[in-house]
């Protein structure tokens, strides 16, 4: 039975609600707003939230300095080549974790998690000489490696949550009609893990769109991502916020509207398995 | 016949063809204002040398320096022009990491580069191992209306006393008036290069002859007392967590009665399109105790072409030009001569449309020449620098001390805890090096 939602706690809900979002968000919107300041005001104290004169000048000057495009195809390619080439990893992995467990399951799951707790700047030195070694420096397929690299830990992890919510008796019944191994995976486990492959896919894509150490130490310029780009309008000598509020903005308007189209997905995918 | 695949074939062999006999340069440079202009003006470059195609990597300086060193310490060779401080230079020659410009061309005129940026340059072996692209001082930035309404008068070369006196008179809280904004942001480039130029004014230095820290000593309890005294009397709320940009939009949205910085701060200040107080701003040498030093630093933005490249040639002529005379001409032809490039060469401060063009010009000169990064301090030290220590510990240390500093401005701290830590971590510190044996 559905519980009986008073309206005053529905009001209260809402407010609540509506708060949190507004603080979570408020960041975002004050770079929006101060990409539309000229320089002076973006510093302006008190600062004027909406009644300032609107100008595109800081965009047309982003826009004139540097080539946006070309970042914005390096990050494309690095976070969706990452995260793809995780998921191929780490959707066998995380099955065999799932459905044939052995005693050393969990140590094998904390101990790819572990991997996730040094600072990487620990190993810069030795992954930028490898990086020098092998030729991988400023090169996309160097940055999409080491990003798939970063981010399987959490990959095999989401999907061996997801996994372990499946009734392992259907792939049983699979493999009983017949079904070999990859065909087990590929047309029974996926199609029926899909709400949260996709929010695992996601939110790496997202992580990996952002990740801001590697994809600015390991590269100079041929496959700079848009993390490079923002950290270009930075200066420690000169007015500066409004020209890096229109670099931010560029540089996350795609995959803030990646995440609003695929908002049901994601939310599905977050909350697979809590209510049956 | 289907000439298509031909076409293209043939389109294609000329596209690589052509991007086979170019050589491509990449640069990494800092996101300043007059790098910016040069990275505009690559056309000019490149018309001049068609062979040469020029690949720029813009970045901000923290991330820059990082990035750069990881680079060269590894020999990564991923850049073939580097824009490094006047800090780096000698660490990095000596270190084998840069190239020395023996090849800058017959028109280069080494010797019109202004004497006291060409010593910060030069190794031990006096060889040439970076060209200044711009340099710059400290100096005394103020408001002459507010000078005025007190009844004050700023001599060209201040003390001290009379700065913090005069601070004192202006500061009208009520109105939001502060005498004075200083750095106060914790970081060996932030308030550690104005408090270490402010202590050689005051007799004090980081190190004995013997590299021992001399933060125990008087000369350093009095500099440190001074300025957190004078920014509570007279400072802005919240000075601790103010740099310099966060400096510069007070001064420029009026708030501040003086402000003691960089000199290239000048051509924002005096900016209309940015400043308030454009037209209200008078400048001073950096004030002294009367102990025979300024509290002026010394920095230039060089250009330098690291060890690991393979077109020391190409790297060579660019250098040439963009820290040559021609260029400082460009820039006045395109964007006037207010913005060319200041502070590297004699010949500029010779040029009486730039002296007519910049009213700072004169001020921006006399502050570099004082500057003598050799004998930064009153008493004799072991090391090259005038805000900063030129050994590779001092960015980890510089930022250590400043941040009990910062926290001794914010109440934080006592001075003196501040400078008994200080004291404790550096020497700590440098014995672990080697340097104290």
């Amino acid at each position: 039975m559905a519980r009986n939602v008073s309206s005053q706690r529905k009001i209260v809900n809402t407010v609540v609600a509506w708060t949190i979002g507004i603080l979570i968000f408020f960041p975002i919107l004050w770079t929006f707003l101060t990409s539309f300041k000229t320089e002076a005001q973006a510093i302006a104290s008190p600062p004027s939230l909406l009644f300032f004169d609107w100008t595109f000048e800081n965009y047309f000057e982003v826009q004139a300095r540097s080539d946006y495009f070309k970042h914005f195809m390096n990050s494309v390619a690095i976070s969706f080549g990452s995260t793809l080439l995780g998921l191929i990893i780490a959707i066998p992995a995380a099955w065999a974790m799932a459905f044939a467990p052995t005693p050393k399951t969990k140590d094998v799951l904390m101990w790819m998690l572990s991997t996730k707790m040094m600072p990487p700047v620990g190993v810069l030195v030795p992954m930028y000489l490898l990086f020098r070694n092998t030729g991988l420096l400023d090169t996309r397929i160097g940055l999409v490696m080491i990003l798939t690299l970063i981010n399987l830990p959490i990959i095999v992890w989401m999907l061996y949550t997801y996994f372990k919510e499946i009734p392992g008796e259907i792939l049983e019944a699979a493999r009983m009609d017949g079904a070999s191994l990859a065909k087990e995976i590929i047309y029974v486990l996926t199609p029926m893990a899909v709400p949260g492959i996709a929010s695992t896919l996601l939110l790496n894509i997202i992580l990996a769109w952002n990740e801001a150490f590697w994809t600015l130490n390991l590269t100079a310029s041929k496959a700079a991502p848009l993390t490079a780009f923002i950290a270009s309008y930075s200066s420690p000598e000169g007015l500066f916020y409004a020209k890096l509020s229109a670099a931010s903005t560029m540089a996350i308007a795609p995959i803030l509207i990646l995440g609003w189209f695929s908002q049901k997905q994601l939310v599905r995918g977050l909350t697979f398995g809590a209510v049956k | 016949m289907n000439f298509k695949p031909l076409l293209l074939g043939a389109c294609s062999a000329v596209v690589l063809c052509g991007i086979a006999s170019a050589e491509t340069l990449t640069i990494a440079t800092v996101n300043n204002g007059d790098m910016i202009r040069m990275q505009k003006l690559t056309d000019d470059f490149t018309s001049k040398n068609p062979d040469i195609k020029l690949d720029w990597v813009t970045l901000e300086e923290n991330v820059l320096r990082q990035r750069v060193t990881t680079d060269i310490a590894t020999k990564g060779g991923q850049y073939d022009v580097l824009t490094i401080g006047t800090y780096e230079v000698p660490i990095w020659a000596k270190q084998g990491w840069l190239l020395p410009l023996d090849n800058l061309g017959p028109d280069y005129d080494v010797n019109d580069i202004l004497p006291a940026i060409r010593a910060g340059l030069t190794g031990e072996d006096g060889k040439l191992y970076a060209a200044p692209f711009y340099g710059e001082s400290s100096m005394v930035m103020y408001r002459k209306d507010l000078f005025e309404k007190a009844g004050l008068t700023m001599p060209d070369a201040p003390t001290w006393d009379f700065i913090a006196d005069a601070a004192r008179k202006i500061t009208d809280k009520d109105k939001e008036i502060y005498g004075i904004c200083l750095r106060g942001k914790a970081g060996w480039g932030e308030n550690m290069a104005f408090l270490t130029a402010t202590a050689n004014a005051f007799g004090a230095r980081w190190f004995d002859e013997n590299w021992k820290p001399q933060f125990d000593q008087p000369e350093w309890k009095k500099t440190l007392d001074f300025y957190v005294k004078l920014m509570k009397d007279a400072g802005p709320p919240g000075a601790s967590s103010n740099g310099f940009n966060e400096n510069l939009a007070l001064f420029q949205t009026g708030k501040c009665g003086m402000w003691i910085d960089a000199t290239v701060a000048a051509s924002f200040v005096t900016n209309p399109k940015e400043s308030t107080v454009a037209d209200k701003v008078g400048f001073a040498l950096a004030p002294d105790t009367g102990l025979g030093k300024r509290g002026n630093w010394l920095w230039a933005w060089n250009l330098a072409i690291p060890a690991g490249t393979q077109k020391q040639q190409a790297a060579e002529k660019f250098i040439a030009w963009a820290t040559g005379k021609d260029y400082l001409k460009l820039v006045a032809e395109k964007d006037g001569w207010a913005n060319v490039p200041p502070g590297t060469r004699t010949s500029l401060y010779e040029n009486p449309e730039y002296l007519k063009a910049a009213p700072f010009a004169k001020m921006t000169l006399d502050s570099i020449n004082a500057a003598d990064p050799k004998h930064p301090a009153v008493k004799p030290v072991p090391y090259v620098g005038v805000q900063f220590v030129a050994i590779p510990e001092f960015q980890g240390l510089g930022t250590a001390v400043g941040q009990q500093f910062s926290a001794a401005l914010a109440g934080q701290t006592s001075v003196d805890q501040a400078l008994q830590n200080a004291q404790q971590l550096t020497t700590r510190e440098m014995t672990k090096a080697g340097y104290i044996k």
